[in-house]
């Protein structure tokens, strides 16, 4: 089933936006292994979205190449692509009322095209992707009166039905409250552990991504700034110099799986939150700089 | 299908063949059913034949195809702008096929090559159709209902300018036809003109309602149709050239009949949800009635006087707009 070499691997990957002095993505070379949970990180504009948007074929290389189980990805047919990668972009808006169902259904539309009928499998793998969402109860509710994190599964549900081997996620939790965006990253990590998926998630949640993801990349102007296990990329140095602010790095107090994973934690600049009173100047250090 | 689909259908259905009776049987020439019915059937004099057969039974199969045209094209738009107020009229479209149409009117080739003036038309709708995206998209996007809808207005009002421009090097007779053609008239319908307007909508239509699903995905976002196995570009090229082609042939013939594209789709969506394997037939189908009605009304409310078909449908269409507008922007 796990097929063999990398999910998305790129090579020398540049993607120039029309007009832009400065590449988007700069010269990446990285690659996703399969069953792996990937986080790709790093501040606002540093081609988190960009590059997604090259794995997934909705931007074409200016150089280097983007391939997904080796071979370009702009030489996948789309629908077969669509078969293997099951994708939750950032922005939908829903301009037209639509059932969650309705919604999570537009799943199947890789394995029946224009023109098929839903047949027993389709609305087998569309029951299934619901329940793996937990949102049975929300199938026949129009879009419009769920709250963030019911939507959110619904879109991720829509992905499922897709039954692709890959999940790929741009900023999933942005909009989510604590409970939300812990029980996305939860539902996640079982589909990659349990389920044998491969789940890119491109995310700002720093601590999260070091204590769910099995590898994450940091991205900073188009460029790979620090790649490897969380433990090796989340790091006082390497986050201070990316984020330019200054941050510590605490172990995860646990319980649970995840207990000792790395956690950042920014500093005050100017010596002292408004919170901390007269906890000193000593927060105030810049780690990342030199 | 269950129950309550085949029962709309079913009221379609009904409407459809209601309004056409209607459209048949009412007008401004007083004449009785029987009269009509014997008119039909081929019988009666000679005056009557003609008004039914020449007059009244084409001009009922051209508001009903025009109507098709227009309620389909405004589906098709909204699903591909993402907008619900997004309609052949309001995006300056009509305006530039009427452009092309003006032009040929006013240079005196539409007698000499007839097939002339439904191309002219065409060209024109392609153009106002590539500027107005052009703008909305360099001024913030299409997504933007406010800036699409801005780009359509400013469009549409330049081409006004410039069919009013054109209508100055007129002669007297020209000019009186094409302005009262540039309001929406349906009084020119002829045997030709149907069969001129079938020949684009069968085969339009067609390709358009074979596309319905992945109109669904793009209503929800065009990345998120790419990533479920659109072919997004090929997809929307092919639709606004079918509706580019089904507004052209419909301002041929009938000139700018506004809102039609706005209401008829906007009613449907409210009974009947947003799938567009149903939306676009079933557009189809009201549309029709819904032109059927209107014009009837615009043939016989102040008759013998006739009002122009699109007066009656803006009138009746700015209030929906201003709803949908207010229900847009909150």
């Amino acid at each position: 089933m796990t097929p063999a070499g990398p999910t998305f691997a790129t090579r020398d990957l540049e993607f120039r936006y029309p007009g832009q002095a400065r590449p988007a993505i700069d010269g990446l070379t990285m690659q996703v292994d399969p069953g792996s949970v990937f986080a790709l990180l790093g501040p606002n504009g540093s081609g988190k979205s960009t590059l997604l948007k090259l794995l997934l074929g909705a931007l074409t290389p200016t150089a280097g190449e983007a391939n997904y189980l080796n071979l370009p990805v702009n030489r996948w047919p789309r629908r077969e692509y669509a078969r293997h990668v099951g994708v939750v972009p950032q922005l939908e808006q829903i301009t037209f009322p639509l059932t969650v169902r309705q919604m999570v259904a537009m799943g199947r539309y890789p394995h029946m095209g224009a023109w098929r009928a839903e047949g027993a499998n389709d609305r087998q793998a569309i029951d299934r992707a619901l329940e793996r969402c937990e949102i049975v109860e929300l199938a026949e509710r129009p879009l419009g009166t769920l709250s963030g994190g019911e939507r959110q599964r619904a879109r991720v549900a829509r992905a499922l039905a897709q039954e692709p081997d890959t999940l790929v996620l741009d900023e999933p939790t942005a909009a989510l409250d604590i409970h939300h965006e812990m029980a996305m990253f939860e539902l996640l990590t079982q589909l990659a552990r349990d389920d044998g998926k491969t789940v890119v998630i491109a995310t700002h949640n720093l601590n999260l991504a070091a204590r769910y993801a099995t590898r994450v990349l940091l991205l900073d102007q188009g460029r790979l700034s620090a790649a490897g296990t969380p433990v090796e990329v989340v790091d006082a140095d390497i986050i201070g110099r990316v984020y330019r602010w200054p941050v510590a790095i605490v172990e995860h107090p646990g319980p649970g799986a995840d207990t000792g994973s790395p956690q950042v934690v920014p500093l005050a600049r100017a010596g002292g939150g408004a919170g901390s009173g007269g906890s000193g100047g000593s927060g105030g250090r810049p780690t990342g700089s030199q | 299908m269950t129950i309550s689909t085949a029962v709309r259908w079913l009221v379609l259905s009904l409407l459809l063949a209601m309004t056409l009776v209607a459209s048949v049987f009412v007008g401004a020439a007083d004449l009785s059913p029987g009269e009509v019915v014997s008119a039909l059937l081929g019988r009666g004099d000679e005056t009557t034949r003609t008004i039914v057969l020449n007059l009244r039974v084409p001009r009922a199969a051209l508001a009903a195809l025009v109507g098709a045209c227009l309620a389909l094209s405004g589906a098709v738009f909204q699903a591909l702008l993402r907008n619900p107020l997004a309609e052949p009229y309001i995006l300056g479209i009509s305006g530039g096929a009427a452009v092309g149409a003006v032009t040929v009117i006013v240079l005196g080739l539409g007698v000499q090559f007839p097939w002339l003036l439904p191309v002219a038309a065409f060209a024109g709708a392609i153009v106002a159709m590539g500027v107005v995206l052009r703008i909305a998209l360099g001024a913030g996007g299409a997504l933007d209902t406010r800036v699409l809808l801005l780009a359509g207005v400013v469009v549409g009002a330049f081409f006004n300018a410039i069919i009013l421009l054109l209508l100055n090097f007129a002669d007297a007779n020209t000019f009186r036809a094409a302005v009262f053609w540039m309001m929406g008239n349906l009084s020119g319908a002829t045997w030709r003109s149907v069969s001129l307007l079938a020949a684009y909508l069968v085969p339009a239509s067609l390709v358009l309602m074979a596309l319905a699903r992945p109109f669904n995905l793009i209503a929800v976002g065009e990345d998120t149709a790419l990533y479920l196995g659109t072919r997004v570009g090929t997809v929307k090229l092919v639709a606004y050239l079918m509706t580019s082609l089904l507004v052209a042939a419909s301002v041929a013939v009938s000139g700018v009949i506004g809102f039609v594209g706005l209401i008829v789709p906007h009613a449907l969506r409210l009974v009947w949800g947003s799938d567009h394997r149903m939306l676009l037939p079933a557009s189809m189908m009201a549309g029709a009635s819904f032109l059927m009605l209107t014009d009837t009304v615009a043939r016989t409310i102040a008759a013998p006087a006739e009002l122009p078909t699109g007066v009656v449908t803006a009138l009746a269409g700015v209030p929906v707009f201003v709803v949908l507008l207010m229900r847009s922007t909150k």
